[in-house]
């Protein structure tokens, strides 16, 4: 494939309402060139309106999108040459596999011998050039993928839309095509936006990940920024596991905030908080960022294993502390690891990925 | 058919009171139909032959007739296309209120009488019905059009009367068709015109065979109709066979010209099937 230049894709301000209920809410997004950039969220956080936008099959409320710093808002569908892979795939089922990577050269009035040249050059490139002839209903689902990744390809589109690319396939077969896609990408250097509600594949893929809830960017940033300093509760929750537990600001310095657990330990958090001390706030650790022991310590909080789960290398604890919330933990398995009774919880330094107002104290039931 | 069980051999047996109907009342009668075809002589004698036949197909006018209902059939048939495709792409553009306000608007002729209708179309089409009325108002046609008693009439009212039998088909196609399909044909920078006829046509064959297979059999066999707005002067099969049998009491022959009736329009949908089977074949496996 041409080695060429990714385009940039910019959102400035995209607003889109269906009556009452609005799906996207001035969402800006800076794409950068040959980037791979995915949009996460839960079903109905406005992911799918935002590729519908980009592609064209919805009018934006308000703002603009921009292909090169150039508006395409204005652009029908069949002239923003932005391709995309649709969940389903989406394959012509009365054409075949040549017949439908032949379909946007041909609309875009090739000449014959150039179009044959692209349709072999996409069937090596995808490495289906055994089934050309093939109907789509003879396909399996990852060769289907194939065949819509190279029909897509073929009109060389300034940026690749990926909706739900992994969602129909089998999971051995999607981390395999998530390898392929994500060389094929690097390979072209083409711009690439992919709607996606499965977190581990937007982590794994992307270079940058835009977290949206109920119509709101709610952060757009590496992954391992989105992983380690989620800028909200809900980043914090929807990606991977958190465990919040409840506390009080104990006091704040310039290393951060310290914060008083329920059992009246005060920690260190080395987070920085808008809160003002006193307030309830909920304090962010994954699950390895902590570890079970059976001895106590300093900063040591005491709990209790309420289940724990062997699984290969590692061991899945879940353990219930003194206020009755429950916490998760992963941690190696070890010969002498504790498997019942009362434990100790060991917040390992640096682990905490936040700190977050905590409304649900107002109450004073402490519940799960 | 996955996860269907296969049938006992008793459960055959729930289809024995239908199957008993159409032996008594409908397979019966078309065999009398066809034994009564091969009698020679009017009064029949039991003389068999294919005397009927013989004279059918060797007197020109006849065949004039074969050809005329046959011809008419066809011409309605394409109306019903040109017209009902629009309309059931369109209902499957709209938003369910609206797609449920069309469908009863397609669905209307079919619960009015078709004498009822006809008679409309009568005041409608006539020299000083609706549409010569406006068509003299606008200074288009300097003298009535002659719409009733004419072919280019019982086309039209045909196409009319016969409509739903076209669209609905055409509805549940379309409606079959994943609309991601013309959204990446558009993607792939195909224009609206192209799309439809790369795309949305092609997939929608099914539907256009099965609609023209029910509105072209009905159409050819719409006695009302081709007799209220043909008229006497213009004859068609059906009306032939019943002056043969009621009219003229010859019913050996008017029981050949039936078989061969018969037999023409199945030949034409036995061609239509055969069409969509090999489209079948090729789209669904």
């Amino acid at each position: 494939m041409s080695q060429s230049a990714g385009h940039a894709l910019t959102l400035r301000g995209i607003s889109h309402a269906f009556g009452q209920v609005v799906a996207a809410n001035a969402i800006d997004l800076d794409i950068r060139p040959g980037e791979l950039v995915s949009l996460l969220g839960p079903s109905g956080c406005g992911k799918t309106t935002l590729l519908k936008i980009i592609a064209g099959f919805l009018r934006q409320t308000s703002g603009d999108v921009l292909v090169d710093g150039a508006s395409i808002s204005h652009l029908p569908t069949n002239r923003r040459r932005i391709g995309i892979v649709f969940q389903n795939y989406a394959l012509f089922p009365h054409m075949s596999v040549a017949q439908n990577i032949a379909y946007g050269p041909i609309a875009a009035g090739r000449p014959k011998a150039e179009t044959d040249a692209v349709v072999s050059e996409m069937l090596d490139v995808v490495q289906m050039a055994a089934f050309r002839d093939r109907l789509p209903r003879e396909l399996s689902g990852g060769q289907q993928q194939r065949v819509a990744l190279a029909r897509c390809l073929a009109i060389r589109p300034r940026i690749l839309l990926l909706d739900e690319p992994f969602s129909a396939l089998d999971k051995n077969l999607r981390l395999d095509m998530q390898i392929e896609i994500k060389r094929l990408q690097r390979q072209s250097g083409i711009t690439t936006v992919m709607v996606t509600h499965d977190q581990e594949e937007a982590l794994g893929m992307s270079d940058r990940i835009a977290v949206l809830s109920r119509g709101n960017l709610e952060q757009f940033a590496p992954p391992s920024d989105i992983y380690d300093r989620p800028a909200s509760l809900f980043v914090n929750t929807f990606v991977g596991t958190a465990n919040l537990l409840r506390a009080t600001v104990a006091g704040i310095s310039a290393s951060g905030a310290a914060v008083r657990l329920a059992d009246g330990m005060v920690i260190e958090t080395g987070r920085e908080t808008t809160l003002s001390v006193g307030a309830a706030v909920l304090v962010a650790v994954r699950p390895e960022g902590m570890r079970v022991s059976a001895t106590g310590g300093a900063g040591a909080i005491g709990a209790e294993i309420t289940a724990v789960m062997p699984i290969g290398p590692a061991l899945i604890y879940e353990v219930t502390l003194i206020d009755g919330s429950s916490v998760k933990v992963v941690q190696e398995r070890e010969a002498d690891a504790p498997l019942a009774g009362p434990v100790f919880l060991h917040l390992k330094p640096n682990r905490i990925t936040g700190l977050f107002p905590d409304h649900s104290g107002d109450t004073h039931k402490k519940g799960n | 058919m996955a996860g269907a069980l296969d049938p006992k051999p008793r459960d055959w047996a729930l289809a024995l009171p239908l199957a008993a109907f159409f032996a008594l009342f409908f397979i019966a009668p078309l065999g009398l139909l066809v034994a009564i075809s091969f009698e020679t002589e009017r009064q029949m004698t039991g003389t068999l032959g294919l005397g009927q036949y013989a004279a059918f197909l060797s007197d020109g006018l006849n065949l004039a007739v074969l050809r005329d209902t046959l011809l008419v059939g066809a011409k309605a048939t394409l109306l019903c296309l040109l017209f009902g495709y629009p309309l059931a792409w369109l209902c499957t553009k709209v938003s369910a209120r609206w797609q449920a306000v069309l469908i009863f608007l397609v669905v209307l002729p079919i619960v009015t009488s078709v004498v009822v209708r006809t008679f409309a179309w009568i005041v409608i089409l006539g020299r000083h019905g609706i549409v010569n009325e406006t068509i003299l108002a606008l200074g288009l046609s300097a003298q009535p059009l002659k719409l009733l008693f004419s072919e280019t009439g019982v086309v039209i009212v045909l196409a009319q009367v016969q409509m739903p039998l076209m669209v609905l088909p055409l509805i549940t196609t379309l409606q079959r068709i994943d609309p991601n399909l013309e959204s990446a044909s558009r993607a792939l920078g195909a224009g609206a015109w192209r799309t439809f006829f790369k795309v949305t046509l092609p997939l929608s064959l099914p539907g256009i065979i099965a609609g023209t297979i029910l509105t072209y059999t009905a159409c050819v066999t719409a006695f009302v109709t081709q007799s209220l707005i043909g008229g006497s002067r213009l004859l068609f099969m059906p009306m032939m066979i019943f002056q043969q049998a009621m009219d003229l009491q010859n019913w050996p022959f008017a029981a050949a010209v039936s078989v061969i009736f018969m037999v023409s329009v199945l030949l034409i949908v036995a061609m239509l099937v055969a069409l969509s089977r090999s489209r079948a074949a090729r789209l669904y496996g």
